[in-house]
């Protein structure tokens, strides 16, 4: 099994072998994508019930708790990856970790946003300075200086490795974003999922929403799979492998 | 795993382990400045700043809101369970604002000990749930997981 494991691992550092997988990959992932948006939005917008407190507004969670998740979970990714690079040399792995960086920004960005937007009514403002929010914040500069470092070194190979070091380090913001509602008071609400006990959100809402960060997490492969077979195109434009798939 | 790939993972794990150590130690020293509110026994022992602005979290106390006068003036007891104080405020309150509701005033203390609040954040719980299922809990007498945390 360990292994086969190795096996597998060092054939999809191949970059012709990740290019032709990933490709073959990409109309399946797009079925399973649409199905599930379609039906973590129709459970979330329209099957759901109203929240006893918040009412309609609640809805705006089957975004940003997903997209929040993902933040975090990109980021991870990412300083996965870097480990690979600095210890393994890997150069697929260089090149998922710089592909997931703009993915990553965005479900930060989108995060904020929408947790601002939510923010207004239901806090009474848009923004305030507390742990949570900062934190997540500076997830944000982390995944802009990984895109600045890596876009500001021409040798990509250095640049890479550069940019591992950062992602790795970064890395440290990651318990402190999920504790930051523990370990100190903050305005941002506790954990309603990701905690040892029961979730404490109704069945009828649980549902959309896991569906709806199974369908970010499907979009986060296809969006890095084009961006990867993209980025492995340009690397290896000199290569034979390159050549021959356009010669045909 | 050849010795020089375990040496570079000796040395991630190493620089990872002492910036966190770092971070720990930056973010224990700087818990104050990071706590986003204090609570009314904080206020009780003295620890809130005087003179100065801050913010106190807690829960509105039931059946003590009141609206002296005409205008937006509106005064409640916040409590965490433990101690209470008095918040004066004049403005519009956030939709979550009632009775029960944790929330998070700005201002500061005035002499006769009472909190006269420039800003007031409505704090929601990590609870979801159909209006139906809340009924039906307060029919039974269940207490929601979210409130017994020192009350907010």
């Amino acid at each position: 099994m360990f292994k086969w494991f190795v096996k597998w691992f060092h054939r999809m550092g191949s970059p012709p072998h990740f290019y032709r997988f990933a490709g073959s990959w990409l109309p399946w992932l797009t079925v399973v994508f649409t199905v599930l948006t379609v039906a973590g939005l129709y459970g979330g917008l329209v099957l759901a019930p109203p929240d006893y407190q918040q009412g309609e507004s609640y809805r705006i969670i089957f975004i940003h708790v997903p997209a929040a998740w993902m933040s975090m979970f990109i980021y991870m990714v990412m300083a996965s990856c870097g480990i690979i690079v600095l210890v393994w040399r890997m150069k697929l792995a260089e090149v998922v970790l710089i592909c997931s960086a703009p993915i990553g920004a965005s479900f930060t960005f989108l995060a904020l946003v929408t947790g601002s937007l939510w923010g207004k009514p239901m806090w009474g403002t848009y923004w305030v300075w507390d742990a949570r929010l900062t934190s997540e914040l500076i997830l944000l500069f982390l995944y802009l200086g990984v895109i600045g470092l890596y876009g500001a070194i021409d040798e990509k190979r250095v640049a890479g490795r550069a940019v591992a070091i950062l992602a790795i380090v970064g890395m440290i913001n990651i318990p402190i974003i999920h504790y930051s509602v523990e370990w100190w008071n903050s305005l941002h609400q506790g954990a309603t999922v990701t905690k040892m006990d029961k979730p404490s959100i109704h069945w009828t809402m649980l549902v959309p929403l896991l569906l709806m960060a199974l369908s970010f997490k499907v979009y986060f492969i296809i969006s890095l799979f084009q961006r990867v077979r993209a980025e492995l195109l340009h690397r290896e434009r000199n290569s034979r492998w390159v050549e021959e798939l356009f010669r045909s | 795993m050849t010795p020089a790939r375990k040496k570079r993972l000796t040395l991630i794990i190493l620089m990872v382990a002492g910036i966190a150590v770092g971070v720990g130690f930056a973010l224990k020293a700087l818990n104050e400045n990071i706590m986003f509110f204090f609570s009314p026994a904080d206020i009780q022992a003295g620890k809130a700043p005087a003179n100065k602005d801050f913010r106190v979290g807690g829960l509105v106390v039931e059946g003590t809101v009141k609206r002296p006068g005409e205008g937006l003036t509106v005064e409640f007891n916040l409590t965490d369970n433990d101690s209470v104080v008095k918040v004066k405020y004049t403005g519009i309150l956030p939709d979550l604002f009632r009775e029960g509701q944790g929330i998070i005033a700005n201002g500061r203390l005035n002499d006769k000990g009472e909190f006269i609040a420039s800003e007031v954040l409505a704090k929601h719980d990590e609870n979801y749930m159909p209006p139906e299922v809340m009924d039906a809990m307060k029919k039974s007498g269940q207490k929601m997981p979210g409130m017994d945390k020192k009350g907010i």
